[in-house]
């Protein structure tokens, strides 16, 4: 009798002890689907979405307080996997991409004031003071954040055209309903 | 030699009676020729004339660029007028960069570099040579043969295979070919044999072309070590997995490489432009081109220079008698579409088919009964109506676990629907978006990695700001205002 109470007690404070110390040093810092879900943002911190960056809007996100379809770079591919993750359902139905652009620079306007490679996120424009800057499609989100602080508004949003490399069959519409 | 079956396949009307009795037509030179510099899998081709120089017959135009790529030659004699962008041979109807070269009409060629006796080439040499002649896979794939002859260095290889099933319909380009050149063929997969160092050549020839096979027994004489083998008319024999497949009973692994069962598989006339190649050193300036189909008056084997327009050879064939319900680059099965008649023809042109109205099945698609006559036929053992039910729900990684990426697009399973399901569309559509988005997703990766670098830069600018000012305030104050400062709290 006693020693099952002895026993007890101590496997009760051991194990007690071994909760305490855990709490203390193996605490888990904020939701980690906060993390999981930063990490399949873009991460080019463009700021579309309304948050200051990926991180707040996938806090925003995991806390049901905005759609997992906020992402506009993410596109219909980002919502799918979102959804999947957070389990939520989601209508992707009305969900357009918007086609995929990159900035121009139009060289006859551009004075070379830097404002605009400053500002991207991704060091996707080359170019320096009173020099003619240019934008190194392959690193460009398309975010626009350029447009917007171009004082001679010589940037532009160009879509991105297939190529033969890129252009694929598009999807055979049923004939019947 | 005893054959193995295939499973699934179809039985097409082979409508070749148009052409394989005919002789092969040299096509007039076109004043203009359109030389593309993307003709092969690979990088493009790299421009090495100048525009307004004069180049000679067989110059070479455009360099190869890379591991995987080929370079392009004069067809002819003439003046560069141009190299800009023209409508590709492609469905897309998107153009490409190409060299305009308008011929002299003087054909003057560059003095070839022959070779008497290539098999005392080292391998590799000969791989070289191949390369520089920029020979490609002329069966439509398109693949530089030089990669393909070098097999040999990574693959334990036992036999080469040539694959003149010619199994789509309406097409006699090759069975002409082994009819009319049958020693050039031959010499050819003894050069290549040599390059790639096995002791075997087995050329599979469908057997709905007699003609072919005896020529070309004729021509390979007594070499125990080449043999012609007829193989059933079944499409599609000529799938190059599923003719492995046929010849040795083994099955090529998904995703994987002929190479691995240790067979390479060449065309006949990559053969043949092998053999010119190697032993007269004459470079990929010319192919056998069928023209035909219902809409075409005088159906016949063009032998077109490479550039050539396809108007020029649908005008030597006497033109339409009537406007073409389809118009294809390659045959009836996996034939695509042809959007513009000003597209040269290019290396990997077999076919140009126009059909009529009466040739094409109008009729409208209907829903899916799931009557599985596509699973019946698809000769890779997948299940077509399930993958096409999942593309069409938008679940494309659903239709890769059935199999999408191992589907030949062969287009037997639509031509056996009873529902008319463009299944090959389907499939089509389905794997362009799955790359589409493994492109995106490869990209926002490469996003994420630059926005990480711009911030840690960020960062360190900051901090170098920070301390080179607390270096300018050290330097600046006297120790002893230091002091003291250090002294107040």
């Amino acid at each position: 009798m006693l020693a099952a109470i002895l026993v007890l007690a101590l496997l009760g404070l051991a194990l007690g002890l071994g909760l305490g110390l855990a709490a203390r040093f193996l605490r888990v810092e904020g939701n980690p689907l906060v993390e999981e879900v930063t990490a399949m943002m873009p991460g080019s911190q463009c700021g579309q979405c309304g948050f200051p960056g990926c991180g707040p809007a996938a806090e925003a996100m995991v806390a049901g307080k905005a759609p997992v379809t906020c992402c506009p770079p993410g596109g219909r591919a980002l919502a799918e996997a979102l959804a999947a993750k957070l389990g939520v359902s989601v209508d992707l139905s009305g969900m357009v991409d918007k086609p995929p652009a990159v900035a121009f620079v139009n060289e006859a306007l551009c004075i070379g004031c830097t404002r605009c490679f400053k500002r991207c996120p991704t060091d996707a424009i080359v170019g320096a003071a009173k020099q003619i800057h240019a934008v190194v499609a392959d690193a460009c989100t398309g975010c626009e954040q350029c447009v917007d602080v171009c004082p001679t508004a010589c940037l532009e949003m160009r879509p991105i055209r297939p190529t033969l490399d890129t252009w694929y069959w598009s999807r055979p519409t049923p004939g019947y309903c | 030699m005893r054959l193995f079956s295939i499973r699934g396949g179809i039985h097409p009307d082979p409508c070749k009676q148009a052409t394989e009795g005919l002789a092969t037509v040299s096509l007039p030179l076109p004043g203009r020729l359109y030389i593309p510099l993307q003709q092969h899998i690979g990088a493009p081709a790299n421009p090495i004339i100048k525009i307004g120089q004069r180049v000679l017959k067989g110059q070479r135009l455009a360099d190869s660029q890379g591991h995987i790529s080929a370079p392009v030659h004069a067809p002819t004699s003439g003046k560069i007028k141009k190299i800009a962008n023209y409508p590709a041979l492609h469905p897309s109807g998107l153009t490409v960069r190409t060299i305009l070269l308008e011929a002299d009409g003087r054909d003057e060629a560059v003095d070839p570099t022959p070779c008497a006796d290539p098999l005392a080439l080292a391998p590799g040499e000969i791989a070289r040579r191949v390369g520089e002649a920029g020979v490609v896979g002329m069966g439509g794939a398109t693949f530089p043969s030089a990669v393909k002859l070098n097999l040999g260095n990574r693959y334990r290889l036992q036999r080469l295979v040539i694959n003149g099933a010619e199994c789509e319909p309406y097409l006699t380009c090759d069975d002409r070919l082994m009819q009319e050149q049958p020693a050039e063929v031959i010499d050819g997969i003894r050069i290549m044999m040599h390059a790639l160092g096995v002791g075997e050549a087995l050329v599979a020839i469908e057997q709905n072309k007699p003609r072919a096979i005896r020529r070309l027994r004729e021509a390979a004489g007594i070499d125990p070590r080449v043999r012609i083998l007829p193989v059933p008319t079944r499409y599609p024999m000529g799938s190059e997995k599923h003719l492995v497949q046929a010849l040795t009973g083994r099955e090529t692994p998904a995703r994987g490489l002929t190479a691995d069962l240790g067979v390479v598989v060449h065309n006949p006339a990559t053969a043949r432009a092998v053999s010119q190649a190697v032993r007269h050193g004459r470079p990929l300036i010319e192919r056998i081109v069928t023209v035909t189909g219902g809409a075409i008056a005088q159906p016949h084997n063009l032998q077109a220079p490479i550039g050539a327009p396809i108007q020029a050879l649908i005008d030597h064939c006497g033109g339409f008698t009537e406007a073409p319900a389809r118009l294809l680059n390659g045959g009836p099965m996996m034939g695509q579409a042809i959007p513009d008649l000003g597209a040269p023809v290019v290396k990997g042109s077999n076919g140009v088919l126009a059909l009529s109205r009466a040739e094409v099945q109008g009729r409208a698609q209907s829903p899916c009964i799931r009557c599985a006559r596509c699973v019946q036929a698809c000769p890779c053992g997948l299940l077509p109506l399930e993958m096409a039910a999942r593309a069409r729900k938008g679940d494309l990684d659903g239709a890769a676990r059935y199999g999408l990426l191992d589907c030949i697009s062969c287009g037997s399973c639509a031509y056996v629907c009873p529902a008319h399901i463009p299944l090959v569309q389907w499939f089509s559509y389905a794997r362009g978006e799955l790359t589409a988005r493994q492109r995106k997703q490869h990209k926002q990766e490469e996003i994420k990695r630059l926005a990480a670098a711009r911030g840690e830069r960020m960062e360190r600018q900051q901090r170098e700001k920070r301390e080179a000012l607390a270096r300018r305030k050290a330097a600046a104050g006297t120790p002893t205002v230091e002091t003291a400062e250090e002294a107040a709290p």
